[in-house]
């Protein structure tokens, strides 16, 4: 067994990894450690070779292996220590990891540990599609690292399912390599994924997307022979007599994605189940003292730029040693039309930057925050859709605050 | 004068602008939260261009293909010829990111970079 002190272990080499890992150092942790089970740094960054990376938080568009780039040399520079093809097994509420690598097997022990494991895809057997169970199905951000990392093919006609924008970025990537993509299906009646996506993935090369619809087979022995799909009314069931069978030999899933939160749950970190993350407070410390969580394993967020935000101030808060005692704790309660925010809790009075996500498109929303009936804040925007991520930042104090905060949506 | 609602992908927002124009000029409506939203929506009216990124098969490089740039967006009726470019081109490795792999790609002044560094087998 080897033994490893450090000030900060961060769980995950992927754009939060780095971007706490980063900001930790900075703001006066010595010794900064980042495990990742991968040979590279990085994480999904280096097979997004499209561009849009950095947009707000930079002022510039960059490409996920150059925007990773970025992070990687700032790490170098401050000396941030990474062991890469290191596993971690589990890790307790006394703030121990333990890990495996090629060197055999670590104990770390850390005055804080930052979770940014990042989030897996959906797959066909999450959303139960029926059929038969012939090869050419594959989650969107696999067939992207096949295509992009290891330069294969995936198949010849390609459809795809869900118009997240993983799906999108595929469908336009396909179309590059000369595949012949027949379109993308989704079930609700709008584009999931990024506007601009739409735009510049589907629109541009005249991909058809089916709105309202889903697959409702699998057909196909050994390969992926066809498929089929069929109008859905607004519930989502399927309306008799609108299936219609395409010819196709793969089928790409972008369904959703789901925060990597395994060994969070083993440890017994609280998991919102809205987010499917660790709930939080306004410095992303989770509900074990001095264990914060950060990027996609903490919810899935649309951009890395508000990711690599967020990330930062987990690093800030996790590299101070002694925190101050929370006096009282509030929960913030998602209202009408809100999915889930972040953070879930307030244990200071501060400055705290909420994020969250509605359940459908609104036109000139009004986000209102209560407590107790009496309005202290609100805001209206020009429009929010459940692909962007609203954010928003408020001055809390907490003696102001009768026990819990509700922030709902007006339409 | 044709109206056109332009969907702004200068960031993610999306926002939806609304157009008028004709061969050469076009005049913005409404719709759009920033400067850079005007000028988005009347080169997309008028000449519109994208970023285009690909990948390159790498020779004898510890992985096969290198992710690829253009220095400038491209002229969209254009994509398909530079993609046809890229697919017939390769490089040998090291690869250095921001290193030209194609110079003056189908002279529309505009060079296909790395966006990756790769290293040597």
């Amino acid at each position: 067994m080897i033994n490893i002190n450090t000030d900060v272990t961060i769980i995950g080499a992927g754009p939060g990894g780095l971007a706490s890992a980063v900001s930790a150092k900075l703001n006066g942790a010595k010794k900064v450690i980042v495990l990742d089970r991968n040979n590279w740094l990085g994480g999904i960054l280096p097979q997004c070779i499209h561009d849009g990376f950095g947009v707000e938080e930079l002022g510039k568009s960059l490409t996920g292996p150059e925007y990773a780039d970025l992070y990687i040399t700032e790490a170098r520079k401050n000396k941030i220590e990474f062991l890469t093809e290191t596993m971690v097994l589990n890790f307790n509420k006394n703030l121990e990891i333990t890990a495996v690598n090629k060197k055999g097997l670590l104990n770390i022990k850390s005055q804080s540990i930052i979770l940014a494991m990042g989030c897996r895809e959906k797959t066909r057997w999450n959303i139960m599609i029926p059929g038969d169970r012939p090869s050419g199905i594959f989650t969107a951000g696999v067939a992207q690292s096949f295509n992009n990392l290891y330069n294969i093919r995936i198949g010849k006609k390609i459809l795809i399912l869900g118009s997240g924008d993983v799906g999108l970025i595929m469908a336009r990537r396909l179309k590059f390599e000369g595949l012949d993509v027949l379109g993308v299906v989704e079930i609700l009646p709008y584009g999931s994924g990024l506007p601009r996506n739409i735009v510049q993935c589907l629109d541009d090369y005249d991909i058809p997307l089916f709105l309202n619809h889903t697959v409702t087979e699998i057909i196909g022995r050994d390969r992926l022979e066809s498929v089929k799909i069929a109008e859905v009314d607004k519930n989502f069931k399927v309306i008799e007599g609108t299936e219609k069978e395409i010819s196709c030999d793969s089928l790409l899933l972008s369904v959703g994605l789901i925060p990597e939160n395994e060994l969070s749950k083993e440890a017994k970190i609280k998991i919102d189940k809205n987010t499917g993350g660790p709930i939080v407070n306004q410095f992303f410390e989770t509900s074990i003292p001095g264990i914060f969580a950060c990027g996609n394993c903490l919810q899935v967020y649309d951009t890395v730029d508000s990711l690599s935000k967020d990330a930062k101030t987990a690093g800030r808060f996790a590299a101070i040693k002694k925190r101050n005692k929370l006096n009282r704790e509030i929960k913030v309660i998602p209202g009408k039309n809100i999915s889930y925010i972040i953070p879930q809790k307030i244990d200071n009075s501060c400055k705290v930057h909420f994020t969250l996500r509605v359940k459908k498109p609104i036109e000139k929303p009004i986000i209102k925050v209560k407590s107790k009936g009496i309005k202290f804040y609100s805001k209206q925007l020009r429009f929010a859709i459940p692909a962007n991520m609203v954010e928003f930042d408020l001055d809390i104090d907490l003696d102001e605050v009768y026990k819990n905060l509700e922030v709902s949506i007006g339409d | 004068m044709i109206e056109q609602e332009v969907t702004c992908i200068i960031c993610p927002i999306g926002c939806k602008i609304l157009v008028k124009k004709d061969n050469s000029t076009c005049e913005i409506i409404d719709g759009f939260k920033c400067k850079k939203g005007i000028e988005y929506a009347i080169n997309e009216a008028l000449d519109p261009h994208r970023m285009l990124t690909s990948s390159i098969i790498v020779i004898n490089g510890k992985w096969p293909l290198v992710s690829v740039k253009s220095s400038k967006p491209v002229p969209k009726n254009k994509i398909i010829g530079v993609i046809n470019q890229i697919k017939k081109a390769n490089v040998k490795a090291p690869v250095t990111s921001g290193q030209k792999i194609i110079k003056n790609v189908l002279d529309l002044g505009i060079d296909i970079i790395a966006t990756k560094s790769i290293e040597k087998l």
